[in-house]
């Protein structure tokens, strides 16, 4: 189950306005992917070229040998029945109730009899705690029912492809924390590609194995969790940390003044905080797809910031439920998850520290910058390692020679 | 996508062209497989048929009447009474019953039509279906067209009759012309085909007002904002179209039945 998606040189405009240019990237088969930015980005067009809803100027998609732009409209249905979206408001149907919205595409794409149909149907509701509401139409349940229902519709029919548009907006943080744990155990059970747009930094934190960012109309980084989360790239750090220090500004990114006199005021960017354990799917055993917590960071010599993994052992193999001790955020932000336990101190990686060799940052055109902004502590060692797996374009890290 | 300046309208018009394509394939293709959305045609039949019969009636009264004075006087002054009847009765059967139905049938059923499929598109429902592989074409657009172009056939009858009574009820009381002339003059103008070009006429701008609704209604911009002036559009540009289809149509009948000769 679950295939790999392939975007290249993928370009939209909107008229005169360039929506995004030249993103290129690649959701690794069974993966969960996210995709940030911040609003107004094109998060959600982006998502509407992958299914087709939305041609882009160039560039393609490739998912299982169609390129789906340039795919005949026959094939397009086809290429389509590997997705299941949920839509920001569920898109629910609404002079239908509940039961037949998630019914309708076993309806209208199978032959099965009813029966069946009430099986399958009822299994989903339960998956997603909707037992007791198929009855009630979208416009009688609240927002988050909404997207749960959205959920099921887009499971009935077994997705090798699984899109989210912001699952989180306008949930709770409880209820965003459940429906988080469900993509999880989602992924564990049918191992979909999944993908989940969102400008939610805590389910972008804790949630994706990948994680891309799209800024300033390009994509300016994609790649395993722990590469953008030890980034020092500034907007991929600021973003990433929901800090008001960085490229981002409010209205749209600060121009270079502005930057300039943030530095001589000397809002120094703090250091990284540690990067939080994934969630794990409810059983404790990790997802089929899923790397253990540090390997990457291993893999690119890079040490990551004291306090990461707290929980999981950073070890390889780990038992144990450390979700539920995961940490939200941490340093300056002011939020904090509730710690039970004390923290324990990762082991430093071996090869982390018998790496003294300088290697030169090959890509990161604000490389440079960052790094002469945020040497201060340097105690620790983050170096930069340029992306391995799928496409990368930036990525910085404190040189241990610095 | 770069819809800007001169090449806008054609664009659009282009886009309009495409989807009434599409959606003649669609009815054809959703015939064949047996899977023609017979429901929603009927439901949206009746929605559209309770919505515009009582309008319809209560509008046509008036206008058979207005007909008849009109042509009762330019009778008189012409010298043409006896043939009173004949061309009340083909200036409603050719040409103010189909537009009367059209205008109601656009007005009420297309803005309908029209505000439905935009808030469904912007509540991303239409977006949903293609997802779960489903044409929104098919399953939409098809059935609401076909339950237009049925009710204004069978509109346009129940206007035709309304009006010639009401124009025989105007002419006998108001201007003291003869039931028996009236009545008899019929057929010495009209003749069978007058009818047939009515209906005819009703049926393409049923489907008419339905597609031009159906495609502002799935291509609304941006927001609720974009729905009501997509509502607002369509109901213009079928009022618009509606009248070069008629010219059309009238031009071409003439050119194929040549007018009777009492």
């Amino acid at each position: 189950m679950g295939v790999e998606v392939k975007v290249e040189g993928l370009t939209k405009s909107f008229g005169r306005q360039v929506i995004w240019e030249d993103v290129t990237l690649t959701l690794p088969k069974g993966e969960i992917s996210v995709l940030l930015g911040p609003s107004g980005t094109g998060k959600s067009v982006f998502l509407k070229h992958l299914i087709g809803l939305l041609r882009p100027d160039r560039g393609h998609v490739y998912i299982e040998g169609h390129d789906v732009p340039n795919v005949s409209e026959r094939h397009l249905y086809e290429v389509r029945k590997m997705f299941g979206v949920l839509f920001q408001d569920g898109a629910l149907f609404g002079s239908m109730s509940i039961y037949d919205n998630v019914a309708f595409p076993l309806r209208e794409h199978t032959k099965k009899g009813e029966t069946e149909i009430r099986g399958i149907v009822m299994e989903k509701l339960e998956l997603t705690g909707l037992l007791g509401a198929e009855e009630k139409l979208p416009g009688e349940i609240s927002g988050g029912m909404r997207k749960r229902a959205g959920l099921a519709r887009a499971l009935v029919l077994n997705p090798e492809i699984l899109l989210f548009d912001e699952p989180d907006s306008g949930l709770d943080p409880v209820r965003t924390a459940y429906l988080n744990q469900l993509i999880v155990d989602l992924n564990q059970q049918i191992q979909a590609t999944m993908l989940i747009v969102t400008h939610d930094v805590n389910t972008a934190r804790t949630v994706p194995d990948n994680i891309g960012l799209l800024y300033r109309r390009h994509l300016a980084m994609f790649g395993p969790r722990e590469m953008l989360l030890s980034s020092q790239e500034p907007v991929v750090r600021q973003f990433l940390n929901a800090r008001r220090q960085g490229p981002i500004g409010m209205a749209e990114e600060k121009d270079a003044a502005e930057l300039e006199a943030e530095k001589e005021e000397g809002e120094e960017i703090p250091p990284l905080p540690p990067i939080p354990p994934q969630i794990l799917p409810t059983d404790g055993r990790m997802r089929p797809t899923q790397r253990p917590p540090g390997e990457w960071l291993r893999e690119h010599d890079i040490t990551p910031p004291a306090g990461s993994f707290d929980g999981v052992g950073y070890a390889p193999r780990s038992g144990g439920r450390p979700a539920q001790r995961e940490r939200v955020s941490a340093e300056g932000d002011g939020v904090r998850a509730l710690r039970t336990t004390p923290a324990r101190r990762p082991a430093p990686s071996a090869t982390a520290e018998a790496a003294p060799r300088k290697r030169a940052a090959t890509t990161g055109k604000k490389a440079t910058a960052s790094q002469a902004a945020t040497d201060a502590p340097a105690k620790k060692t983050v170096r930069r390692a340029a992306g391995t797996r799928s496409t990368s374009t930036g990525g910085t890290g404190r040189r241990r020679s610095s | 996508m770069s819809s800007v300046g001169v090449a806008a309208p054609f664009r659009s018009s282009g886009s309009f062209f495409a989807m009434c394509l599409d959606t003649f394939v669609a009815f054809g293709r959703s015939i064949r497989h047996l899977r023609f959305q017979w429901r929603e045609m009927l439901e949206q039949a009746w929605f559209i048929a309770s919505v515009t019969i009582l309008p319809t009636a209560l509008v046509s009264i008036p206008f058979g009447a207005v007909i008849a004075l009109q042509i009762g006087n330019l009778a008189r002054q012409v010298g043409a009474q006896s043939f009173t009847g004949s061309a009340s009765v083909l200036a409603i059967l050719r040409e103010a019953a189909p537009i009367v139905c059209a205008l109601l049938i656009s007005g009420a059923g297309g803005s309908a039509i029209c505000a439905d499929l935009g808030s469904r598109k912007i509540r991303d429902e239409i977006d949903a279906m293609e997802v779960l592989g489903i044409s929104p074409i098919e399953r939409l657009v098809v059935p609401r067209v076909a339950a237009s172009m049925i009710v204004a056939v069978l509109l346009n009858g129940l206007v035709s009759v309304v009006g010639v009574i009401g124009g025989y009820i105007f002419n006998v009381m108001l201007q003291h012309g003869t039931p028996g002339a009236y009545i008899q003059s019929f057929t010495a103008l009209a003749q069978l085909p007058d009818l047939y070009v009515g209906e005819v006429k009703a049926l393409l701008f049923g489907a008419m007002a339905a597609l031009v609704a159906s495609y502002k209604g799935l291509n609304p911009k941006g927001g609720p904002k974009g729905v009501g002036d997509a509502v607002n559009q369509s109901v213009i540009i079928s009022f618009m179209l509606l009248f070069v289809i008629n010219f059309v149509i009238t031009q071409v009948y003439f050119t194929l039945v040549p007018p009777k000769f009492g």
